[in-house]
């Protein structure tokens, strides 16, 4: 039985991503561009030489973060739509870890970086988690103000008191090129950050099947009720589910940091945690499924730049594609979330 | 010409039959029993007449005209009234409003003083006694469904179809409904009686008509069957419903509750004591304490006043987790929300509430092999029939479920075993099998806490029984001093006998 | 300091007020039909847009309104089919909707001003002056030179807490949001209800929208909203999901904005522009318990 599940989840997914480009290529004809140059430059951009494809991977790394770290609150009934604040807390904690460290050995610097990172955004999430079991308060709200909030004080952090001087844009000092992350591919961004994001996907999925606290998470966002009188303890539950969320989406920033900018970049993320919900909604919610969803994206995002160079259509186009990636592949899952939310209510 | 005419009715769900050419005819100005037990197919029938339900096949006639595709807005126009048996009522709006829903009096705005008015006219014209202005959440269930009744007149319905009407009502108020019917059969109505109660049937009917497994079995004039028939008629053969109960010595004091109270506006709160190798049972209307009183001794719900102990050490404070560990078995009352995990499979729920044991899970690994085998040793040992241990639990039947929940909190060998309505809605066969596991559990020494709606589960099983009424202990004494009376007397509030 | 009190301050609110209010008033109305609707900010951005498209092709602020109100109730419609219709999860919709709507502008803005993301100027939305009433003293600068919006506002809140609490309809949607089950059983077409409702939502939100870009503004720049639609959002929960408790809350955090404007301290902008959010946030975590929403809300069962 789940063999079958699997293909036809898979086939699901394949479906909305053809509709998907169906209607996009619909809007860009309305508009005046030519669909086909537009996606033949997409595909070129993404595979059309070695550095491509090395970018186009560098790109799904982010995305692999924050798919899952929605993915894993999802597994636990916790909507979290605050990757885009955690993950910018994750990307300042480590930066500013790496600041201080300067002049200690490699392997240090990273390590503590990237705790600090995990830690910054686990704390992120967990507040969101614990507001929702203590305070009852709807975690999406709540996510999106932390959002907001979060990203202007790291914009603030940055302008001022952090700031490099004489630099033109809000941004912090170079963190050193001997801390950042080995390149995979030379004269990419295709980093060790990859093989970061696909060990905690592997990991994620030995979790939940493995694990007593991976299905503790299962058990309360299958059915909360029973999960509670089963003795699984609420707050605690939570806290785990968004701490690990939180921190996977720190990830996302640290990666960026570490792998890519080298320093801390006042609005860096085109919206990493948003793509993120689209990324675990097509995958639906599966750790490994995420590897795949994460790639499409990520093609998308090499893409697009090729695109609005050869086609002449924006960038922001594959925002119109995700969006409707979104909202096609949503729609299937709705039996899942029935049943889910029977036990709930 | 028959007030309603439903031939050979069939409807299919995903899996089953629920209607299987069923033949149901009621005369105008009758009061007509429609007799099953759960399952039987009985709501769904009526659903079908009401047009809730669209059917595969058949013919339904009222009053002579022929039904095609019925709708809710039709079955109105037609003079039909349906009273279901889980409310359809709005909790936060008042009890006019719920009435005049959908056929508000006033042209765009509602006409508020007219619609209170009507309302009250015809309350006082059945001698219902309602406050108008109430609101749902505040009112009584009793109440509650004097308020699905007048919906139906309030729209001047002529067959009115009740579902399970007394399944939640007190002995007194069972007597009261039934004189209410029987007042709204002298001012013409008809009445249809969804129920699995012989008594009521015996009671008011006119006409009896029976189901069983979807199919219409049998059409008689009450005054010409007996309840033994009737009874025999629901299940297709005899049932010998009589239990052995062997005298047991009674150990220690395993659990008691020492000034507890349920509900913010009961006036006494609560002592009870259950020892080990007895059945407490506590009879009650749903509704009176006892899923407060299920739900603090596990530790879902804090207590306020009071405490708990547990073979004499206190739990008052102690989170579920630990309370599990301690040695308590819980069958949760209801059975969907809060003891299973609807979209996982039987393994997996074979884990709920095993998780912290070592044998299941050693340092926050999952056992997968263990659980596998201690799956199918207790799906054997307690025939839940199912394909196998990663069959998905919602896929089984009621009773296969309550099975399967039964068998996970017996293994846990718990010294208190939490049953709250461990047999409603499960068939016959289930019940039984239920019900010798609680008395073996007894026989070896546990305690066992019996909540139930059911008269007959509890003075078949249990030694002692309290009753509960608005949170508080109307009585608590062995089961031999009770009558079918002085119980019901006690369930309705009625003290001193 | 000595300005927070005085009409300047009670003006600057109030006109940072009416988008939230508009938008809020709309969720409150789709959410009480049992539909949450996490795409407001992507409809008030539509309308946005809407708006300065119209004024641009036209020449005339009115059909830019105009066409705020459309495409705003276009994408309403596209939540309300999705989530009525193919049974979409609620909260997905609404998110899918945003990304796509933000994507589409900034699409749109090139390809008709030839720039990523910031459209031309066009004409703002003139302000009017109500005779009579603004000779009165004290209040008579309400009625002097202020958006029309600032009356349709006020009008939308009176006339959607009459509906909701006066009429037959307004009754039946609020039982459709409480126990949709119940209002089928008397016969209350839910789904036409709910059709209506979430449209309707889409139209004031677009309509919000078009406050910002063609009145506070002039012009159409990516993502201008900002996360004004996650504040509705939050103006409706504080709000008790009810009009006027939306126009309270809506007002409280346009306060929270406008002193950010009006503080005389040399304050780092970031840190002002957190301030509503941060204000959001605590009332919403220390008072957000207290309010009860639609019970059946989110759940389309049948």
């Amino acid at each position: 039985m789940k063999q079958k599940t699997v293909l036809h989840n898979l086939l699901l997914s394949l479906g909305a991503i053809l509709c998907s480009l169906l209607i996009a290529a619909g809007v860009m004809l309305l508009v005046g561009y030519d669909p086909l140059e537009a996606y033949s430059a997409l595909i070129e951009g993404a595979f059309g030489s070695k550095n491509a494809f090395a970018n186009t991977l560098s790109k799904s790394i982010p995305l692999l973060f924050t798919g899952l770290a929605v993915a894993f609150a999802n597994k636990g009934g916790i909507f979290n739509i605050g990757g885009e604040g955690q993950l910018y807390a994750g990307a300042m904690a480590s930066t500013v870890t790496a600041l201080m460290m300067q002049g200690a050995p490699r392997f240090l610097v990273i390590f503590c970086s990237f705790c600090a990172g995990m830690l910054a955004g686990a704390c992120v999430g967990a507040i969101i988690g614990a507001a929702k079991i203590k305070l009852q308060v709807n975690e999406v709200v709540v996510a999106i103000m932390l959002n907001y909030i979060i990203q202007y004080f790291t914009s603030y952090i940055v302008t001022y008191p952090l700031k490099q001087e004489g630099a033109m844009t809000a941004q912090t000092v170079d963190i050193g090129a001997n801390y950042m992350l080995t390149k995979l591919i030379p004269k990419t961004q295709l980093t060790t950050a990859l093989l970061v994001a696909v060990a905690a996907a592997i990991l994620l999925f030995f979790f939940f099947k493995k694990t007593r606290a991976g299905y503790h998470i299962r058990a309360v966002g299958e059915n909360k009720s029973a999960a509670q009188a089963a003795g699984i303890p609420m707050m605690t539950t939570a806290i785990l589910t968004m701490g690990i969320s939180g921190a996977l989406a720190g990830l996302a920033g640290t990666t960026e940091v570490f792998g890519k900018m080298g320093r801390f970049i006042d609005g860096f993320s085109p919206g990493f945690g948003f793509t993120g919900i689209a990324v675990a909604v097509l995958a639906n919610n599966h750790p490994m499924g995420i590897l795949l969803s994460a790639l499409l994206f990520g093609i998308l995002e090499a893409g697009s730049m090729k695109m609005s160079y050869s086609a002449g259509i924006s960038t922001s186009m594959v925002n119109v594609i995700q969006g409707l990636v979104i909202l096609f592949v949503a729609t299937p899952n709705i039996i899942r979330l029935i049943k889910r939310k029977k036990g709930e209510s | 010409m028959y007030a309603v005419e439903m031939r050979g009715i069939t409807k299919r769900f995903p899996g089953m039959i629920a209607n299987d050419q069923i033949e149901f005819l009621v005369e105008k100005g009758e009061i007509h029993s429609l007799l099953g037990e759960n399952g039987a197919g009985k709501t769904t029938l009526m659903k079908i007449l009401f047009g809730l339900y669209q059917p595969d096949g058949g013919s339904i006639k009222i009053n002579g005209n022929e039904i095609k595709h019925q709708t809710a807005v039709k079955a109105f126009e037609m003079g039909l009234g349906m009273v279901h048996q889980h409310f359809m009522l709005i909790d936060n709006m008042t009890v006019w409003e719920n009435i005049v829903l959908g056929s508000e009096p006033g042209n765009f705005m509602i006409d508020r003083k007219k619609g209170k008015e009507i309302v009250k006219h015809l309350s006082e014209k059945y001698h219902f006694d309602l406050d108008v202005d109430a609101k749902i959440s505040e009112i009584s269930v009793g109440m509650k469904q004097r308020v699905e009744i007048l919906k139906t007149l309030y729209r001047g319905a002529e067959i009115i179809i009740l579902d399970e009407p007394t399944a939640v009502l007190t002995p007194l108020e069972v007597e009261q409904l039934l004189q209410i019917l029987l007042e709204m059969k002298k001012e013409g109505k008809t009445i249809i009686f969804i129920t699995h109660k012989l008594k009521e049937t015996m009671a008011v009917s006119d006409h009896v008509t029976i189901l069983r497994s979807g199919k219409s079995v049998e059409f008689l004039k009450t005054t010409e069957t007996t309840e033994k028939e009737l009874a025999a008629l629901m299940v297709g053969y005899e049932i010998d419903m009589t239990l052995e109960r062997k005298k047991v010595e009674k150990g220690e004091t395993i659990l008691s509750l020492q000034n507890v109270r349920l509900l913010p506006q009961a006036e006494k709160t609560v002592d009870l004591e259950i020892r080990a190798g007895e059945i407490l049972g506590i009879a009650g209307v749903e509704g009176n304490g006892q899923q407060q009183l299920e739900e603090m001794i596990m530790g879902l719900e804090k207590v306020k006043c009071g405490k708990i102990f547990f073979k004499q050490e206190e739990i008052t404070g102690m989170s579920v987790k630990e309370r599990c560990k301690r040695g308590i078995g819980y069958i949760p009352s209801d059975r969907y929300k809060r003891a299973i995990l609807p979209g996982f499979s039987l393994k997996d729920n074979y884990l709920l509430g095993n998780q912290y044991k070592d044998s299941y899970a050693r340092k926050g690994m999952l056992n997968q092999e263990y659980i596998e085998k201690k799956t199918k040793e207790l799906m054997e040992k307690f025939d839940v029939r199912a394909v196998n241990g990663d069959q998905l639990i919602g896929a089984l039947s009621g009773g296969n479920q309550q099975k399967l929940v039964l068998s996970r909190e017996v293994d846990k060998d718990p010294d208190l075993i939490l049953a709250c309505q461990p047999v409603r809605g499960l068939d016959i066969g289930a019940i039984k099998f239920i019900h010798n596991v609680l008395l073996e559990l007894r026989n070896q020494g546990k305690a066992v806490l019996l909540i139930s709606a059911e008269l007959s589960d509890l003075f078949q099983l249990s030694d002692r029984i309290g009753v509960l009424y608005k949170g508080e202990m109307m009585s608590l004494q062995e089961t031999e001093k009770y009558t079918t009376e002085s119980i019901s007397l006690l369930m309705a509030g009625k003290k001193g006998v | 300091m000595d300005s927070i009190l005085s009409m300047e301050m009670l003006l600057s609110t109030l006109r940072m007020a009416i988008p939230l209010v508009l938008a809020s008033v709309g969720g409150t109305l789709c959410e009480r039909s049992g539909i949450i609707n996490l795409g407001i900010e992507g409809m008030m951005l539509s309308g946005a847009f809407g708006a300065v498209y119209g004024t641009y092709i036209s020449g005339n602020p009115w059909i830019g309104v105009l066409f705020a109100i459309l495409v705003g109730g276009l994408f309403g419609i596209l939540h309300a089919v999705l989530c009525i219709r193919f049974k979409t999860n609620q909260s997905v919709s609404g998110i899918g909707i945003n990304v796509f709507v933000s994507g589409l502008t900034i699409v749109l803005t090139r390809a008709v001003w030839k720039s990523d993301g910031m459209s031309g100027q066009v004409e703002k939305l003139p302000a009017v002056s109500i005779p009579g009433l603004k000779e009165l003293p004290v209040i008579g600068t309400l009625f002097t030179e202020q958006s029309p919006y600032l009356f349709i506002t006020a009008g939308i809140v009176l006339g959607a807490w009459f509906f909701m609490y006066r009429t037959k309809a307004g009754l039946r949607l609020r039982a459709i949001g409480d126990h949709p089950q119940a209002a089928q059983t008397v016969g209350i077409n839910v789904s036409l209800y709910r059709y209506v409702a979430v449209t309707f939502c889409g139209m004031l939100c677009g309509l919000a929208g078009g406050y910002l870009s063609i009145v506070q503004s002039n012009l159409f720049v990516k993502e201008m909203v900002a996360g004004r639609g996650f504040m509705a959002l939050a103006a409706m929960i504080l709000g008790g999901w009810n009009p006027l408790g939306a126009l309270c809350a809506s007002l409280v955090f346009a306060f929270a904005q406008a002193l950010r404007i009006s503080l005389k301290v040399e304050i780092p902008n970031q840190l002002m522009l957190m301030l509503p959010y941060f204000i959001t946030l605590f009332v919403l975590l220390f008072f957000g318990r207290k309010v009860k929403g639609p019970q059946a809300a989110g759940n389309i069962e049948e």
